[in-house]
């Protein structure tokens, strides 16, 4: 078996011995994004499980080894990672967990410390935790984040996004109730198939494999009856976990509703512009930039691939964030970069203009972040365009359902009401 | 013909409307949590009275008719939309729409862009909030209307949320405040809330119509409202019904009423709701449990064929008074428990008095108080002793249990606990503000569901499914229990559910333990509120061990007062008032603004018939000795006079105003030296105080946000109105770096607030707002990129000029740390040689705002304690590991500080956090776990809009009772 190893600061480390033994637990967020982004992993030779638990019982375990104060997603993921540890399905003496770490200046940068803190109040120190992140934190012999793996990574993600953004439009209308989300099943198994024999990834591949998958998408039968449109933003676990968000896609789908949920790609060159900004803004290391830029130009033709092959066929493309960018523009600065920063601004703004006017800004409860990137901007936003019908709810262990429903159908009833408007407006003419 | 059901959180409206829209019929009930057969009810009633309503068309409201109306087929309307529907139909040209309900509040923008506000997690401000008041004051609900006409002053009290005003109220009633001048504040408060809270930057005008339970009945709230906010609102006949006419107009489906009735008779909810397990299995279990807790009692003693000396114990807690009286050999001779509705000093005569009347030779030796009302107690009636609860507690346990590591005392309104180490105090645990309230609740709760809270206490021991209901704040369980009787729990596993979440609330939330191991084996438990078998139960089970409950738990506090007054060994006998001067006793209370200093407490002065006199209210002794407070040792006073210094220097650039909150505490010097040098005339905002608050308060976007940042647009706005046309507050992501950390990030907030400001208050546009992002924390590169910054905004300033203002500002920055700390040594040296003890009162910069710190540092001061501040210790210690990514430059020093005190034994550490401050969440642990590792005393202070300080008190005499205690069982050993 694995030994313990230790490095100076006392961190329990994931060794070489450890990949062959151990296998790795990831928490759910996205769920499409993250099942195609698993078998990178497992592509590399980790053995990786996603966790896709959900119940009370999670936000229990959670409030009982985190400090209750802290964010909802903290308490979630930790709560999900003790909670399959101490389920018995596991051995724990093989069993390594995974995390993300931004290093950014929220709070969420401290997951990992608050999760090792956790483990050890529920008497498994032993459990090994890696970092995954792109800033050099917390190395481990065992893993590593080597360029082709970001790069298969990032292929995924786009495969993910894409799926997302295409059922998301379908499903609402589809005259065969069940066709959308079977449709992202099948390409989910094909996908994972091909990464197992190393296909899908070269770029004209890809590009043709996205086609393909939004052709596909075209062909389902459709009912195109006017509905209301919605778009979700906010803190990303809570926005896109629906162990976060109490199921906020599904209620919405149940109100009849079609919802927009931005991708992460957009989040994943925010974070990496933000370096450059960082550097525009502050000064510094000249060559440091030109290598991020080249990461950042790369992300940014991913992103093209994936908006030429959905408009291609008709459906709304995820939005450029060159474009985003853009919006947000003397509305908040580029240097408000913690959390989701001024992204989540521009999202609502992006949202607004492409037809997704009535807005769920998802935010844990005491998100510090969102006091200025969310509901510090909600007034503005409204003074920019007055299309927007945004609604802010707080999710936290105690923040009753029933509420969030209650506030959230209000914004549909005016959303219903502007809908209306505009189609009588529309059958005058 | 129409008809609307509003189906709020206590009560279900039902209005009946013909074609012409007239109300034909309409009904206010209460539901009491018995929802669908109320409603079942009044439909088979308005089916009965009303004729033609064969085809009417039906929908329903309200924020708790959700679930009912998808079960039943009945159209759901959301109940904001159907007020405007209502509003637009009545009365048309409705501009805004105030309505306070039961649970919600709401402020409807018709007209100029349609908006709508309801107020989010937080209850406060709201009708139930209201209703706790009443209970609190002791006076039914419809009374507080008359009492606060008959009103003279209005306090201050918190207006965020209903426990909050609590630990407000409850100082103000001991102290003797006016009942009816509380009911006005409180009015004032929730006015205060709904504006503050919900406008959010938008001016309220034009036609105002007032809607909702607590609008229609109270005259005076809606007077308050007309006050704040300069107008004469409406409130229409039918006020009431809005929300059920809203639904009725918005209806569109006819329904078959007796297949509604009876779906509606037969709607259970879901029946999914979560829950835990049964409290007890079988009564055989029931039996054992009450069996084995019946052991722990004391010896019992005849107060009337008793000879000797006996001792008195007082606690006078927030809810209830307990006392007790104690022959020699510690048995108990006499006990009385009252309710405590307001002033506990008739309530003590009355006792004293049944005392002398039953034994009227009795030989008081020695009395001791403790609890709230302490001091007034001590006072009114000459006690020897006045102790700080904690330690009467930890007195009475170890009778009890003399090797206790572990005392919980879950009371009407506070749970306190410790830890017990080496025969002293050592880890205090105290409800904060947002989790107080829970004995209260549990009773509050009980009455609001027709109970009396024995009864109902009894209801959850045998219940099948206890709800679980978290374990967060009181006001969120409310709306957890409305869903779980939505879901279709039963009222016993609700009363289960409740019992458990008290648990769950001292447990995870103010102890936060994971184990029992970490309590220890050894747990005394006590208070009224483990009175309730289904809580102590719950306790068990969750801490899966048995503990011991005394059966005289309620009268703990009191207990132990009169064993710590027996072990004081008094050679004379007790001063407390004997009869004769019983019989004499009088108490006037006058109330009085002090105006001796800023902080201009409210004074209660309380007069007794022999002329002596008692203060309560005070933060400081001023009021008492005429004399200004000993600074000497109190860094935070240098701290504020040091930034006072930074006067306005004229200069040929024109004007620059600085707002004085957040990180401007420490970075003013340097921005000042910054423009100073380049020629600008630079003045910073007035140090905050509440008027200054309530200047910038409608402009707050986010209600949760931390106080500190609240502040921020009182400041800005206090600068616009005085002329200012420049003002500058940059946004900075990053602070200096002290080299203590792993990164030197500020908070997000800290960071970006000028974001928040720019974009939600109005008047900013009348001025040139500069937010630009800068990087301080770059010294070389901050020149050329606050040149760059500068020429966006001014001609003609060279980068010679920026390069040598930006040493210059430097420079002062670094003089300024220097000060600090040169002072800091000074004070530290000083109570070495006075043999003082010293207390890092440890948070941000900005916590040196009196208005922030509310006076702590005084208070502390006035225990004879020397104070200085994290950073004057954080410079002597070099980075270390950290088990948290130690990333934010203030909270490096935090760990900094903890990590130095540890080695001194003359040196405590009390850490300030605002509330709301999430980044808090992390560093408390940390630091706490930093002093544990060094056997030290971790202290916590929350603070936030709140103004009581009796709280706070408590904790810190608790600490130096504590380090006295080790101390002294130091040298024993």
């Amino acid at each position: 078996m694995a030994k313990l190893e230790y490095d100076k600061t006392g961190r329990l480390l994931f060794t070489k011995e450890m990949k062959e033994e151990y296998t790795i637990l990831l928490p759910m967020m996205a769920s499409i994004q993250f099942r195609l982004m698993r078998n990178v992993f497992d592509m590399y030779g980790y053995k990786t499980e996603l966790l896709e638990t959900s119940g009370p019982e999670i936000a229990q375990v959670g409030l009982k080894y985190v400090h209750n104060d802290t964010c909802y997603p903290a308490l979630l993921v930790i709560g999900q990672f003790i909670h399959a540890l101490q389920s018995g399905k596991y051995d724990v003496h093989k069993t390594a967990l995974m995390i993300t770490q931004t290093g950014g200046g929220c709070r969420a940068s401290n997951y990992i410390h608050l999760l090792r803190k956790g483990l050890k109040k529920a008497g498994l120190e032993f459990v090994p935790v890696i970092s995954l992140n792109l800033s050099g934190l917390e190395k481990n012999s065992g893993f590593s984040l080597s360029l082709p793996m970001i790069r298969r990574l990032v292929g995924a993600l786009v495969y993910g996004d894409t799926l997302m953004c295409l059922s998301n439009q379908t499903k609402p209308y589809e005259v065969n109730k069940g066709e959308s989300m079977a449709l992202v099943k099948s390409w989910s198994d094909r996908l994972t198939e091909m990464f197992k024999n190393g296909k899908g990834f070269a770029a004209k591949e890809q590009e043709a494999i996205l086609d393909k998958i939004s052709k596909d998408f075209s062909e389902l039968k459709l009912n195109r009856v006017p509905k209301i449109k919605v778009g979700v933003v906010g803190e990303i676990y809570v926005k896109y976990a629906p162990l976060g968000n109490n199921n906020l896609e599904q209620f919405l789908a149940e109100q009849d509703c079609e919802v927009c949920v931005p991708g992460i790609m957009g989040f994943a060159l925010f974070k990496v512009d933000n370096r450059l900004e960082d550097i525009k803004l502050y000064g510094g290391n000249k060559i440091k930039y030109k290598v991020i830029k080249i990461l950042y130009d790369y992300l940014e033709k991913m992103e093209s691939m994936m908006i030429k092959c959905t408009a291609k066929y008709g459906f709304t493309p995820p939005g450029k964030y060159s474009h985003t960018k853009e919006l947000v523009k003397g509305v908040i600065g580029y240097g408000s970069k913690m959390g989701e920063g001024w992204l989540l601004t521009a999202e609502m703004l992006e949202l607004t203009e492409t037809g997704y006017p009535n807005i769920v800004c998802t935010q844990p409860f005491g998100c510090l972040p969102n006091h200025i990137c969310g509901k510090g901007m909600i007034r503005k936003i409204k003074s920019i365009d007055d299309r927007a019908n945004i609604v802010a709810i707080d999710y936290d262990p105690g923040a009753p359902r029933v509420n969030q429903e209650n506030r959230i159908k209000l914004m549909l009833a005016v959303a219903k009401e502007n809908l209306e408007n505009e189609l009588s407006k529309n059958s005058e003419f | 013909m129409r008809i609307g059901l509003d189906i709020g959180s206590t009560t279900v409206k039902c209005v009946v409307l013909d074609d012409n829209n007239e109300i034909k019929y309409s009904t206010y009930e209460r539901h009491y949590s018995q929802i669908t057969s109320k409603i079942a009810e009044i439909l088979k009633r308005v089916k009965g009275e009303v004729e033609g309503t064969e085809n009417a068309l039906v929908a329903i409201s309200g924020s708790a008719g959700m679930g009912v109306a998808d079960k039943c087929g009945i159209d759901f309307v959301q109940e904001v939309y159907a007020t405007r529907v209502a509003a637009n139909t009545f009365i048309p040209g409705t501009d805004v729409i105030i309505e306070l309900g039961g649970e919600d509040a709401k402020i409807l923008f018709l007209t100029g862009g349609m908006e709508v506000r309801m107020n989010g997690s937080c209850a406060g401000g709201t009708g139930a909030f209201i209703d706790q008041m009443a209970t609190l004051l002791n006076v039914p609900l419809e009374q507080m209307d008359e009492l606060a006409a008959q009103s003279e002053k209005t306090y201050t009290i918190a207006s965020r949320c209903g426990v909050f005003a609590k630990t407000d109220i409850q100082p103000l009633l001991n102290q003797g405040a006016r009942k009816s001048d509380i009911a006005e504040s409180i009015f004032a408060a929730v006015v205060n809330q709904t504006v503050a809270g919900l406008a959010q930057g938008r001016e309220i005008e034009g036609k105002v119509v007032y809607l909702g339970g607590p609008l229609t009945f109270m005259s005076r709230l809606r007077r308050r409202f007309d006050m704040v906010l300069n107008t004469k609102g409406i409130c229409p006949d039918n006020s009431l019904y809005f929300v059920a006419s809203g639904a009725a107009l918005c209806a569109e489906h006819t329904i078959d009423f007796d297949k509604i009735i009876e779906a509606v008779k037969h709607y259970n909810g879901s029946g999914n709701f979560a829950f835990n397990k049964p409290l007890f299995e079988n009564q055989a279990e029931y039996d054992e449990f009450s069996r084995r807790h019946s052991e722990a009692t004391v010896e019992q003693g005849d107060l009337k064929s008793y000879k000797g000396k006996v001792f008195v114990g007082t606690d006078a807690g927030s809810t209830t008074l307990k006392s007790v009286v104690l022959g020699e050999n510690g048995e108990l001779l006499y006990s009385k428990y009252q309710s405590n509705s307001g002033n506990p000093v008739p309530l003590i005569k009355e006792f004293l008095e049944e005392l002398y009347k039953a034994a009227p030779d009795i030989d008081i030796a020695a009395s001791a108080v403790t609890g709230y009302g302490e001091e007034i107690i001590k006072n009114a009636f000459c006690y020897d002793y006045g102790i700080v609860e904690t330690i009467a507690h930890f007195t009475a346990a170890k009778r009890f249990m003399p090797d206790v590591e572990f005392v919980i005392d879950i009371g009407g309104q506070d749970i306190k606990c410790f830890k017990i180490h080496n025969g002293a105090i050592d880890n205090l645990f105290l409800n904060e503000a947002c989790s107080s309230g829970c004995g209260s609740f549990l009773q509050t709760f009980a009455n609001a569901l027709g109970y009396k809270i024995e009864d109902f206490a009894k209801l959850g021991l045998f219940a099948k499914q206890p709800v679980d209901l978290g374990s967060r704040c009181t006001v969120f369980m409310n709306s957890s229990v409305k869903q779980a009787q939505k879901d279709g729990a039963t009222i016993e596993d609700i009363s289960a559910g409740l019992s458990v979440s008290v648990v769950k609330n001292a447990l995870y939330k103010v102890i936060r333990a994971s184990s029992p191991d970490e309590l220890g084996k050894k747990i005394v438990v006590q208070g009224g509120t483990f009175l309730n078998d289904a809580v102590l139960r719950a306790f068990e089970k969750e801490m899966n061990t048995q503990v011991v409950r005394p059966t005289i738990s309620g009268l703990m506090g009191a207990y132990g007062a009169a064993l710590y007054a027996m072990s004081r060994n008094r050679s004379e006998n007790s001063t407390i008032l004997n009869s004769e001067q019983l019989k004499g006793f009088k108490h006037e209370i006058q109330v009085v603004s002090c105006g001796l200093c800023q902080n201009n407490c409210r004074l209660t002065v309380n007069k007794f018939a022999d002329g002596r006199k008692f203060i309560g209210g005070n933060r400081c002794e001023r009021p008492i000795t005429k004399r200004s407070p000993d600074k000497s040792l109190n860094i935070y006073d240098y701290k504020l006079e040091l930034l006072k210094s930074y006067k306005p220097v004229k200069g040929s650039r024109g004007k620059i105003g600085i707002p004085m909150g957040l990180n401007m505490f420490e970075l003013l010097p340097f921005w000042h030296s910054f423009f100073t040098s380049l020629g600008f005339e630079v003045s910073a905002s007035p140090i905050s105080d509440r008027k200054l608050y309530a200047k910038g308060q409608q402009t707050i976007p986010s209600d949760t946000v931390c106080y500190p940042a609240k502040l921020i647009h009182g400041h800005i706005q206090t600068l616009i109105d005085s002329g200012f046309d420049t003002i500058f507050y940059p946004c900075l992501s990053y602070n200096l770096d002290e080299g203590l950390g792993d990164n030197h990030y500020n908070c997000p907030v800290v960071a970006y607030y000028p974001e928040v400001i720019s974009a939600n208050m109005k008047d900013i546009k009348k001025v040139t707002f500069i937010k630009e992002y800068l990087g301080i924390h770059r010294k070389k590169d901050f020149p050329k990129k606050a040149y760059e910054m500068l020429s966006k905004y001014f001609d003609g300033i060279t980068l010679k000029e920026v390069k040598a203002a930006a040493k210059a500002a430097y420079a002062e920055y670094d003089a300024h740390m220097a000060k600090i700390r040169a002072k800091g040594e000074q004070i530290i040296a000083q109570a070495e040689k006075e043999g003082k003890d010293i207390i890092v009162l440890s948070g941000r910069p900005y916590h040196v705002d009196p208005e922030i710190n509310k006076g702590i540092d005084k208070l502390m001061a006035g225990f004879g304690v020397a104070i200085v501040s994290e950073d004057v210790v954080s410079c002597k210690v070099e980075k270390f590991p950290t088990t948290v990514l130690n990333q934010w430059t203030y909270h490096s020093r935090l760990y900094a500080a903890a990590k130095y005190i540890a080695g001194r034994d003359d040196m405590n550490l009390v850490q300030l956090v605002s509330f709301g401050c999430g980044v808090d969440a992390i560093t408390t642990d940390e630091v706490r776990g930093i002093l544990e590792s060094e056997g030290k005393i971790y202290t916590q202070i929350k603070i936030d809009e709140i103004t009581n300080l009796g709280a706070v008190k408590i904790r810190l005499r608790s600490l130096l009772a504590a380090v006295e205690e080790q101390r002294e069982a130091k040298k024993k050993a």
